[in-house]
Parts: structure tokens; sequence; C-alpha cells
């Protein structure tokens, strides 16, 4: 079932992520029942449909944060679906931002940008701090550096995960719902800085109800429902022509 | 039935006491259901104390030239020297079940099912074991001297008793800690997962110092439910307060005029340094339940 372990065969012309026959239950229950997908470098990909369909345990399989019962993920070339697998290496390739944020509320967002290069990958200090700087100037929160999460909007909050995410120089981003408990003004200030990473040509994969984003950020677009892929296509496509009725059902509720 | 109770009866009758309920309810809102000690409380005891003082005056001979409070003045000296070794105890007991407790409770959640099974099992034991009895075991169990060959470790019974009082302490510290540890939301463990933070690394930077703020008001807690406890010690014959005040008692000749006034002042110690203790606990509970 596994193909290839070898991680020196990839190369950036290979699909980045590469997902077959996914199958993922959590006990009797199948929640994700034979996904096929495939992420070259550089895209967005954006995962939209009705909840409980599975999109963000997709992500989780991704980083190994949940286990997979059957099938193939290959990350970089990697395979996730062994027991061997180096879930620490892996994840530092591969960067999370959650819906509730999750940062650290002990820390300042300095702190929480900074923590995981100087921890886990044992970088100097100083250097760290410095890039840390960049990148919460990036996501433009100069002067909340010594801020508290407490001490921040939900739209602030979730820029500094972002910074965290990215102070690892992750090569793939998965975006779980990161604006779905925004409140309308600033989801805008989220999306603008995903855009921004999305020029950068960071690979990312986000699960969204934003369909404006998708349709204007995303190279490609992928409908789930009950565990399964419906339908996938380029936005121009998907937006204007989808063909399965489940699938035009959903757009047309929610545009 | 809904909004506050004085709008659930129109009987007039009812409405003195639907107030009252109401204001009892708002007040334990802030403070919970459990009997805090207030200042009231220690002024009543205090009014015990010299009333008994008072009734024991009334009830001597008068042309006896020594009086209750004379008697104890007197006796003051050792009973204190009891108390500050109870004080000592309870320092020591607790020190050694918080180190213990600690890592019980880390044990608690490890991801080895052998190290979490026989946490969970120690933990259970000894939290659910009365103190009494688990400071008669350790009394009877521990031998009073350790020998190494040419060096000899005595184990006096003062010693014995702060373990046996130890043992709950670090089962209920083994609680506070695993409690503290769950109550921390699951979106900072799979945060840090997605970070790459090792296991050990997620507990003690990013769980554990969310835990302190948590853990410190229930450990205060435990801290001044040992000291009352500490008394026990007296029953196995470790010299302190309890200890020092019945011999006191039986130097004077068993003097009935001097049992309420000298345990009284025995209370009031407790009181004394429990009750700070106690208001610091409340104080704390109430400003971190503001903001986490």
């Amino acid at each position: 079932m596994a193909p290839d372990t070898a991680v020196t065969s990839w190369t950036p012309d290979q699909p980045i992520v590469k997902i077959t026959d996914l199958h993922k239950s959590f006990g009797e229950f199948e929640v994700l029942s034979g996904i096929d997908m495939s992420v070259m470098k550089g895209d967005v990909v954006c995962i939209i449909g009705p909840s409980g369909s599975g999109k963000s345990t997709l992500l989780r399989c991704v980083n190994a944060l949940v286990d997979i019962q059957k099938g193939s993920i290959l990350v970089e070339g990697q395979e996730i679906n062994t027991p061997g697998l180096d879930k620490l290496a892996l994840r530092r390739k591969v960067g999370m931002v959650f819906q509730q944020y999750n940062l650290f509320p002990h820390k300042t967002a300095l702190q929480n940008v900074m923590m995981a290069p100087v921890m886990v990958l044992k970088q100097d200090k100083a250097e760290v701090e410095d890039r840390a700087r960049k990148l919460l100037a990036k996501v433009r929160l100069v002067g909340k550096e010594d801020a508290y999460p407490g001490e921040l909007s939900g739209g602030q909050q979730q820029r500094v995960a972002i910074a965290r995410s990215l102070a690892m120089g992750p090569d793939l981003m998965l975006f779980d719902e990161v604006t779905a408990a925004l409140d309308p003004e600033t989801v805008k200030e989220v999306l603008v800085t995903i855009r921004e990473l999305a020029e950068d040509n960071m690979t990312c994969m986000l699960v969204t109800h934003e369909m404006g984003f998708a349709r204007e950020v995303g190279d490609h677009v992928y409908f789930t429902d009950q565990g399964r892929i419906i339908e996938h296509g380029p936005p121009s496509d998907f937006f204007t022509s989808a063909k399965d009725p489940r699938t035009r059902e959903f757009l047309s509720q929610i545009l | 039935m809904s909004g506050p109770v004085t709008k659930g009866t129109d009987l007039p009758v009812l409405l003195p006491a639907a107030h009252k309920l109401a204001a009892t309810a708002a007040a334990e809102r802030l403070t919970g259901p459990v009997p805090r000690p207030t200042l009231r409380l220690g002024l009543l005891l205090f009014a015990i104390f010299v009333f008994s003082i008072g009734l024991a005056h009334a009830q001597a001979v008068p042309d006896e030239a020594e009086t209750p409070l004379d008697a104890l003045w007197r006796w003051m000296p050792v009973l204190l020297e009891g108390f500050v070794f109870n004080i000592a105890i309870s320092f020591i007991a607790m020190m050694m079940g918080t180190v213990v407790g600690t890592l019980l409770g880390l044990g608690q959640i490890s991801l080895m099912p052998a190290v979490r099974g026989s946490s969970w099992f120690v933990t259970q034991f000894f939290r659910n074991a009365p103190w009494l009895v688990l400071l008669f075991l350790v009394m009877l169990l521990v031998p009073f001297e350790f020998r190494f060959g040419n060096t000899v470790i005595p184990f006096p019974g003062w010693i014995k008793a702060t373990i046996g009082l130890a043992l709950p302490v670090m089962a209920n510290v083994s609680e506070i800690v695993r409690g503290a540890i769950n109550s921390v939301p699951s979106g900072q463990w799979e945060s840090s997962e997605s970070l790459a933070f090792s296991r050990r690394q997620t507990i003690f930077s990013i769980i554990l110092p969310q835990c302190y703020k948590r853990m410190i008001p229930p450990w205060m807690n435990l801290y001044a439910i040992l000291t009352m406890a500490t008394v026990l010690a007296s029953i196995v014959g470790v010299d302190e307060m309890m200890t020092q005040t019945r011999r006191a008692l039986a130097a004077e000749g068993g003097a009935t005029q001097l049992l309420v006034p000298f345990y009284s002042f025995v209370l009031i110690c407790f009181f004394v340094y429990c009750y700070p203790i106690a208001r610091l606990t409340i104080r704390l509970e109430r400003r971190f339940a503001v903001k986490l």
C-alpha cells in the first residue's frame, strides 16, 4: 500500500502532497472514505463542504495529528501512514493554523512566535527574535510584540498564529477554518495575510467557508461531502459550472 | 421559575425569606458553597475563650493564688513549642507530598499504560484512605532506625508521622496536577504538536505553566487541611501541641477549670495560622477566575 517511503526521491516538480485512497474513522464512524488529492508546490488548495464532511480531519491527517486507517499520504515523498513515522520531522515541514487560534496564553506575541524555533529547531535566540519581529511586521502587528494573547483581538491573535507557524519555515501551510471564529470586519485582515503568503508562493491547504477568497486566491477547489470528494477543479470552472447536484445545492445555499 | 429567587413567590409572608435566600445565593456565587472561615468565626472562638476563662475564674477558690490565665501563661512557651512542631510537620509533609504527588500526577497522564495505571492506583488508594489509618500504618511499618553498615540513620516518631501525613497529601496533589492538566484546552496540545514540540516540551513549557494558577488555590487549601490534621500525630505520641497540652493539664493535676482555656488556646493558635491562608486562597481563586 505504501508505494515509496524514500524522502530523497522527491523533487519539486512532483506533488508536495499526494493523498491516495485515504480512509479515516473514529470508532465505527468513517469520516473519510477514500480521498484522492494531489497538491503541487506553490498551489493554494481550498477545501469546501458542509460541516461534518471531514474537511478538518483531512487536514489533520496531513500533519499526522490523527492517525490513518487505510491509504497513503505522501508529503514531499515521505509516507505518513507508516508506524515508524518521525512525526516531529514531518511537523517541522508542515505548519498549521487553527480556528481557535490556540496561542499560548502565558506568552507574549513575540514569545509565541519565537518559542518553537528556539526550543524545537534549537536556533540562535537573537537571530530568531530578529526573524520573529519581521514576521510580526509582515502580518501587520508592529507594536503588539509584547502584548499577551488575551489583550489582542481575534483577528490579531489569528495573525500571530500565522506568524508563529511561519517562524518554523514550513514548506506547506494548513489552515483549518481560520476565519470561522472571527467577526466579519476582522476576517478580511486575516485573508489579506493568507493572500500575501500565497503570492509569496507558499503552498497552502485551506478549509474555508470564504467562497470569495477561494475564487480569487485558490488555484484548485475541492468540494467534500460525507467523507468523499464530490467535485474539484480550478475555481473559474468550479464556481460557474459545477456538475454534481450536491455541489450546486451547497453553492446555491452559501453564495 | 427563571430569574432571581425574589421573583419566585408572590406570597408576602415568604418574601423576607426569599430576599435572604437571594442574598445568600448571590454570596455563594461569589465564594462557592463551602462554608468559609470568617473573621466572625475567629471572634466567636475568642469570645468562648474569654468566657471560659471568666467561668474558670469564678469557679476558682478565691484565696488560691493562681488563676487559669496565669496557669496558661506559665505553660504557654511549652504549648507554643508544640505548635511550632505542628507547623514544621505540616511544612515538611507538604513538601514531600508535593514533590512526589506532582510526579504521580504527571504519571497519571503518561502515554505508557503501566506508568499511567500504577500512578492512578497509588493516587486512588491513598486518596481514599483515612489519614489516621495511614499514620498508624507508617508508624508501625517503618522501623525507628535504618542501618547501612556502620552508619545508623535514626527515624524518630515525628519523621514517621510526617511521612504518614505526606501520603494523603501526595495523593491529593496528584489529583490536583492531573485535574489542572486536563483543564487546559485540547487546542493547546494540538497547536504544540503541530509546531513539532515533543511531548515533554509540550508538558513542561506549554501545559504546566498554564496550570500553576489553577493549582495554587486547591494546593493552599490542602495545606490548611494538612496543618489542622497534624494534631493527629498526638495520637501516635509525637510531642506536638495537643500532646503538650495534655501533658500540661496532667501536670496541673487534671484541674477541670483549665480544660476549656487550654484547648481554646490550641484552637485559637490554629485559627490564627490557618485563617489568613484561607483568606488568601479565596482571594487568589477570585483573581484567577476573572482571567486565564
